[in-house]
């Protein structure tokens, strides 16, 4: 089993060295987080070089969503919430203040785990519904509408019917018109959580593929519970793990190095399937 | 090359069929019979009897030929498609009630007269009920124009900002939708007409209904916008809209059909309100399109002037009212229907 991942991530670490310090960047810096009285995640610091794919891995409930959701501001959707730590976007802190956070999110796009097109919306207005969520304007909306489908994989099959509900297309289409919304605000980071736990393995792989396309131009993170796709798809992968505390970050390194010599003995374990 | 006809099997077969017909008509006979050499008598005495006669035979039919858990489970069917029957009953005997005495009122012309010219107990040829006909509407219009923004607006409050005060809000929201018409009705009477206006007029009983209107839509609104999934918000929200913004476009959109289906069930309430119309719109005879002048009629005020009025002419008057206020409330919940699961154009 490690043997195996470590070869897949060993035949991706090479392909994408050229493709690298494209987009911005993005740092995490001692990082936690709380609901209401419950200590979530402890001292997170990362950073996330332009253009790269970041997998976080690690078992439920060790605050793999929770940091991604400090990252563009989605924590504080939650009453309780509460968070420290600094999380910088191209060297600013987006939690200083006066930071206009629609702005942020805007820089840093999400896609979630469950697909979620807008329903009272066509295909075409949900690829497009971020433009006007954000009142940004664009020179051409069709050709946007096509680059943003054709990054996401989906153009060919919807191209007809870019007028049919968002709620016709399948699951795995579902997912990627998402992500082609994502797109068409022009994010430099893409947020992923989770975004093929509810998908069959061919959506999977399109969906893997359209990362790879995406990480060309920008900044992934992506959190996964399949580390087959960890290490498919990132360059750098993170273990997270929560012993019967808040969850920490334990190891960062290069997938190759995750999925062949992990340093510490936590991280060998959950790779090589022994827990979690 | 065979061919393999389609079946059903666990549905009831034909002699199945005959024999619940035969358990059915056993027990409207024996009904009957009960009733005729028992103490029993009257319509209650009918259903009663056939209810528990249905219900036993179907049962005991059961149990022979399939046993006892089957026996609890048919007779329990019929008990609940009767309690199902029981909640029809009143509804179908009201609308008979009111279309076979309404119907002899019913003529061409009282669509286009109004009342300024005739009294209830002339007969039924001089005047009509025009005047009350456009009063309900405007009434109704002018309470939906003020509660609808309101509920919907509180409504939004309670489930999008969820603010501060988010408690003691649901709370009176709540506690007003048990306001008796009647209180609201002398609410406006106190607190608007003897201070500022000093006259009666169809705008005050639109004040009034907004009071009754107002609760029902908000509380409607808000099951209705908590049904919508908190992830299309975080969607909105994580596309760079603000919360504004995603609640008009996402939120609201997707809860279209069921904002429809809060505002009827609004105007379902004040339709038929008499008691703060008889307070404040003055009921007036003439047709009246200005809602902030002159008293202006409704149809429950005319229905009310004309049962007192009790002459025959009068009654016929007033039960040819009731058919038409039934039928406008018919009309506006159809439209309303059509227009909210109208799908998007494609």
């Amino acid at each position: 089993m490690t043997s195996a991942l470590s070869d897949v991530a060993n035949s991706r670490g090479q392909r994408t060295l050229s493709a690298r310090a494209q987009g911005t960047g993005l740092e995490a810096r001692g990082v936690h987080a709380w609901f209401g009285k419950h200590h979530a995640l402890a001292d997170v610091s990362l950073d996330f070089a332009p253009g790269t794919v970041t997998a976080l891995i690690g078992p439920s409930g060790c605050g793999k969503s929770t940091f991604i959701r400090t990252l563009n501001r989605m924590h504080e959707f939650i009453p309780s919430a509460a968070m420290a730590g600094e999380v910088l976007l191209d060297g600013k802190d987006v939690y200083a203040p006066g930071v206009d956070v629609t702005k942020i999110r805007l820089q840093i796009g999400m896609v979630f785990q469950k697909p979620n097109p807008f329903p009272s919306m066509t295909i075409g207005e949900n690829v497009l519904s971020g433009l006007k969520l954000a009142q940004l304007k664009v020179q051409n909306k069709d050709d946007l509408l096509e680059e943003c489908l054709e990054r996401a994989g989906l153009w060919k099959e919807v191209k007809d019917r870019l007028g049919a509900h968002g709620g016709s297309l399948s699951g795995g289409q579902q997912q990627r018109l998402c992500i082609a919304r994502s797109l068409a605000v022009k994010p430099q980071v893409l947020l992923m959580d989770e975004p093929c736990s509810a998908l069959d393995p061919g959506s999977t792989l399109r969906i893997e593929e359209t990362i790879r396309h995406l990480s060309e131009t920008m900044t992934v993170v992506i959190v996964t519970h399949n580390m087959q796709q960890a290490a498919r798809v990132s360059d750098y992968t993170a273990f997270f793990l929560s012993n019967e505390g808040p969850g920490k970050m334990i190891e960062f390194a290069p997938t190759a190095e995750i999925f062949s010599r992990p340093k510490d003995k936590r991280t060998e374990d959950y790779v090589t399937g022994r827990f979690g | 090359m065979s061919t393999v006809k389609p079946k059903s099997p666990w549905k009831a077969s034909k002699t199945d069929r005959l024999r619940e017909a035969a358990i059915f008509l056993f027990a409207v006979t024996f009904s009957f019979i009960l009733v005729a050499f028992t103490g029993l008598s009257g319509k209650l005495g009918y259903f009663l009897s056939f209810f528990f006669l249905y219900a036993a035979a179907t049962g005991i039919r059961s149990y022979l030929k399939y046993g006892m858990a089957t026996a609890k489970d048919s007779a329990i069917k019929v008990f609940i498609a009767c309690g199902a029957l029981l909640t029809i009953i009143p509804i179908v005997s009201i609308l008979a009630t009111i279309i076979s005495k309404g119907y002899k009122g019913i003529r061409p012309s009282i669509f286009v007269n109004d009342m300024s010219m005739a009294t209830p107990t002339d007969p039924i040829s001089n005047g009509g009920l025009l005047h009350a006909i456009i009063g309900t509407l405007i009434m109704i219009g002018g309470a939906l124009i003020i509660s609808v923004p309101i509920g919907i607006l509180t409504a939004l409050y309670l489930t999008e900002i969820k603010g501060k005060f988010e408690k003691p809000v649901r709370f009176l929201v709540q506690a007003m939708s048990g306001v008796p018409s009647i209180v609201a009705g002398l609410f406006i009477l106190s607190a608007v007409v003897y201070p500022i206006t000093k006259s009666s007029s169809g705008f005050m009983g639109s004040l009034a209904l907004s009071i009754l209107m107002i609760p029902t839509v908000a509380r409607t609104s808000e099951e209705v916008l908590n049904l919508i999934p908190q992830d299309l918000r975080e969607a909105g929200t994580a596309l760079g809209g603000t919360q504004w913004r995603t609640v008009a476009m996402i939120v609201l959109p997707a809860a279209k059909s069921g904002l429809f289906t809060a505002v009827i069930l609004g105007v379902a309430r004040i339709a038929g309100e008499t008691a703060p119309l008889l307070l404040l719109t003055g009921g007036g005879d003439a047709v009246n399109f200005n809602s902030f002048d002159n008293p202006m009629g409704s149809l429950p005020f005319y229905i009310w002037k004309s049962f007192l009025a009790g002459s025959e002419e009068a009654v016929t008057r007033a039960w040819a009212g009731l058919l038409v206020l039934v039928i406008l409330i018919l009309i506006l919940f159809v439209t309303a229907r059509i227009l909210s699961t109208r799908k998007v154009s494609r």
